[in-house]
């Protein structure tokens, strides 16, 4: 990922009559990047996208492109292709000539615009369906021919929509790699929406996570998956325990939060500094969760816990568990880690991590 | 047939077969009259009974060497024509602006463009009649282009306001986003893609005006349409040229009609060969 910026969002304000669909958004896309939006629906994901497209105008706030004020720029001047959630490829137009559409609409010579679109054809490799109509393809193959279609003018920045909701998994999974590698060696940026965590996760540079019109986080999908910063965050991504309780202790030795599970101690946090007497949030994630059968001693946090499920997903298995309050607690470990711990329903252990791998989030 | 059917395991013999009769019924009662004319059109008798006389093309030979009728069709064509190309080109307007714009007031609109096929034809006739004589337009062709248009454009609109409810609503911002300037993607994408509605709204709203009589009479003068022309003839005669010429018109209207129901049931929209600019 470069330095430089090509697109800044600077207090982008979104309103749809008294409806906030973006409440303000600051952030910036570099060059050559892959940015995943994650959220729910209705977070404002693809009306920031479709701002950015020029399909719906901000409100407040300036979007730039290479520097330059983009608000007033119609969506036909800008270069800022999208690959449709719907793929809204022309259905009266052949594949060919649907790849061919951006070119024409510049004015270039009909030669060279044929050249160019088998050229993205050969690339995307569907060049035997060139004269095909839209109807007689697959999903996997419409999918390629919209991308061919929005990447045939070798734009700065590609716009993505959900574009992958309407495949099976397996063909899912395989147009990810497509996509990665095609931007990797492009070197454009794309801007991707989503409220898939596989796919955002999996593909992305850079993820922002959106809820009710807000960004609640930007991170690599290590950092986000690591230290969720909020939360929603937290909740969203579904891997974290979490605990809330009142601060009892804050100072350089650590937190202590008093939890209905007790008190849990991790250490302090610059970004999230708290007093005494207020009520914190903590999460741990449940790959960091350990279980035991006896009370484990040193730097940890202990609860006692009563097995309630088991899942097992190939190599690893997901362990349910309640707190003696009926807080649901989750441990995910390989089968290896799990080996002697004896896991029976109604099973009286104790889950244990490291004070050092709790972490403070922001509660909203 | 019920063989293939994978809904035939819970259809019962007795009643599709009733069904099926009773379809060829309610089609023999609409036709039989049709094909009744059509029948006594061909035969000699200059009464129409039964059993029939000779077969002859003598009342269509009656008929084309009548230069009153050559005049009324011409007037029919002429107006049906134009007719059915204004009225289209409002009914894409008007259902253009239904589907891309929202805006107060937009029920009253739709009421008041689909309103005119829906009152009765003697007082809209009547209504024209004193309308245009008063701006000195009533008497002549134009003057049933004029009213015919009113009473059409609503059917044009019709058709083509389906056939754009059928499209993606992203198909014409994805062709902004490529590039096309609002006229293009009119041009390019929009009109392609309404391409068997409009020719079909076409074919409909000239059928209408073909067989339009009501108000032709109000407002046609002496430039007759055919319609027109045959209750003419009724008025003077009972002749068998009024078979002859009623096969005629009903041949051209259902021509244009299946035209335009063979497009739009999207046979014609679907296989296209693939060139095609």
């Amino acid at each position: 990922m470069k330095n430089d910026t090509l697109v800044s969002f600077e207090g982008v304000v979104k309103r749809f009559g008294d409806f906030v669909a973006v409440k303000r958004m600051d952030f910036e896309i570099g060059k050559g990047e892959f940015l995943a939006l994650m959220g729910s629906s209705g977070c404002g994901k693809t009306t920031t996208l479709r701002m950015l497209a020029g399909l719906e105008a901000p409100s407040e706030g300036m979007i730039r492109l290479s520097g330059k004020p983009i608000n007033d720029l119609p969506t036909w001047s800008r270069d800022t292709p999208m690959v449709w959630q719907s793929l809204a490829l022309f259905p009266f137009l052949n594949v060919v000539e649907n790849v061919e559409f951006a070119l024409k609409m510049r004015g270039v010579g009909k030669a060279e615009r044929r050249r160019r679109a088998e050229q993205w054809l050969d690339r995307m490799q569907i060049s035997e369906f060139a004269g095909r109509n839209i109807s007689q393809l697959s999903g996997g193959q419409r999918q390629r021919v919209a991308l061919a279609r929005s990447l045939v003018v070798e734009p700065e920045i590609l716009l993505l929509d959900e574009p992958l909701s309407a495949l099976d998994a397996a063909l899912k999974v395989r147009m990810q790699s497509v996509l990665k590698n095609l931007q990797r060696e492009t070197g454009i940026t794309f801007v991707y929406v989503t409220h898939s965590q596989s796919e955002a996760f999996s593909m992305a540079d850079r993820v922002v996570i959106m809820s009710r019109g807000q960004i609640e986080q930007i991170g690599t999908p290590q950092e986000i998956y690591r230290t969720p910063r909020t939360r929603f965050v937290a909740d969203f991504l579904g891997s974290s325990n979490i605990f809330t309780g009142k601060v009892t202790a804050s100072d350089d030795g650590g937190v202590v939060l008093d939890t209905a599970s007790g008190p849990l101690r991790l250490k302090s946090d610059e970004r999230h500094v708290v007093t005494p007497g207020q009520t914190a949030t903590l999460t741990v994630l449940d790959t960091r969760t350990n279980l035991a059968v006896t009370k484990p001693d040193g730097p940890v946090n202990a609860i006692p816990v009563r097995m309630i499920g088991e899942e097992f997903i190939g190599a690893t298995a997901t362990i349910y568990l309640e707190t003696g309050t009926g807080q649901e607690i989750r441990v995910q470990k390989s089968h290896e880690e799990l080996a002697g711990i004896p896991l029976e329903i109604g099973q009286e252990l104790f889950a244990w991590w490291a004070h050092t791998d709790g972490h403070l989030v922001t509660e909203d | 047939m019920s063989d293939r059917d994978s809904a035939s395991i819970n259809r019962n013999r007795a009643v599709d077969l009733a069904l099926k009769v009773y379809i060829v019924l309610g089609y023999a009662f609409v036709f039989a009259p049709i094909a009744a004319s059509f029948v006594f059109s061909l035969n000699s008798d200059r009464f129409p009974s039964i059993p029939l006389g000779n077969f002859s093309l003598e009342w269509y030979q009656a008929v084309a060497s009548d230069p009153l009728v050559w005049s009324g069709l011409r007037n029919t064509l002429l107006v049906g024509i134009t007719v059915g190309v204004i009225a289209t080109a409002l009914g894409f307007g008007a259902a253009y602006t239904d589907y891309r714009y929202r805006f107060f007031g937009k029920q009253v609109y739709l009421a008041l463009a689909l309103i005119p096929p829906t009152i009765p034809v003697v007082i809209l006739g009547l209504a024209m009649l004193a309308y245009l004589s008063r701006i000195s337009l009533s008497g002549n062709a134009l003057s049933v282009i004029i009213a015919h248009v009113v009473i059409c454009a609503p059917f044009a609109m019709a058709i083509i306001r389906l056939r754009l409810s059928q499209m993606d609503p992203d198909l014409e911002a994805a062709a902004w986003n490529l590039g096309a300037s609002e006229w293009a993607a009119m041009r390019h994408v929009i009109v392609p893609f309404t391409k068997p509605a409009i020719f079909g709204a076409l074919f409909i709203t000239m059928a209408v005006s073909f067989d339009e009589f009501a108000i032709a009479w109000f407002v046609s003068g002496l430039n007759e349409t055919l319609p027109v022309k045959v209750l003419g003839f009724l008025q003077g005669q009972v002749s068998p040229r009024i078979n002859a010429i009623g096969t005629f018109v009903f041949v051209t209207s259902m021509t244009l009609v299946i035209l335009a129901q063979i497009l739009l049931t999207g046979r014609g929209a679907q296989i296209r060969p693939a060139a095609d600019e």
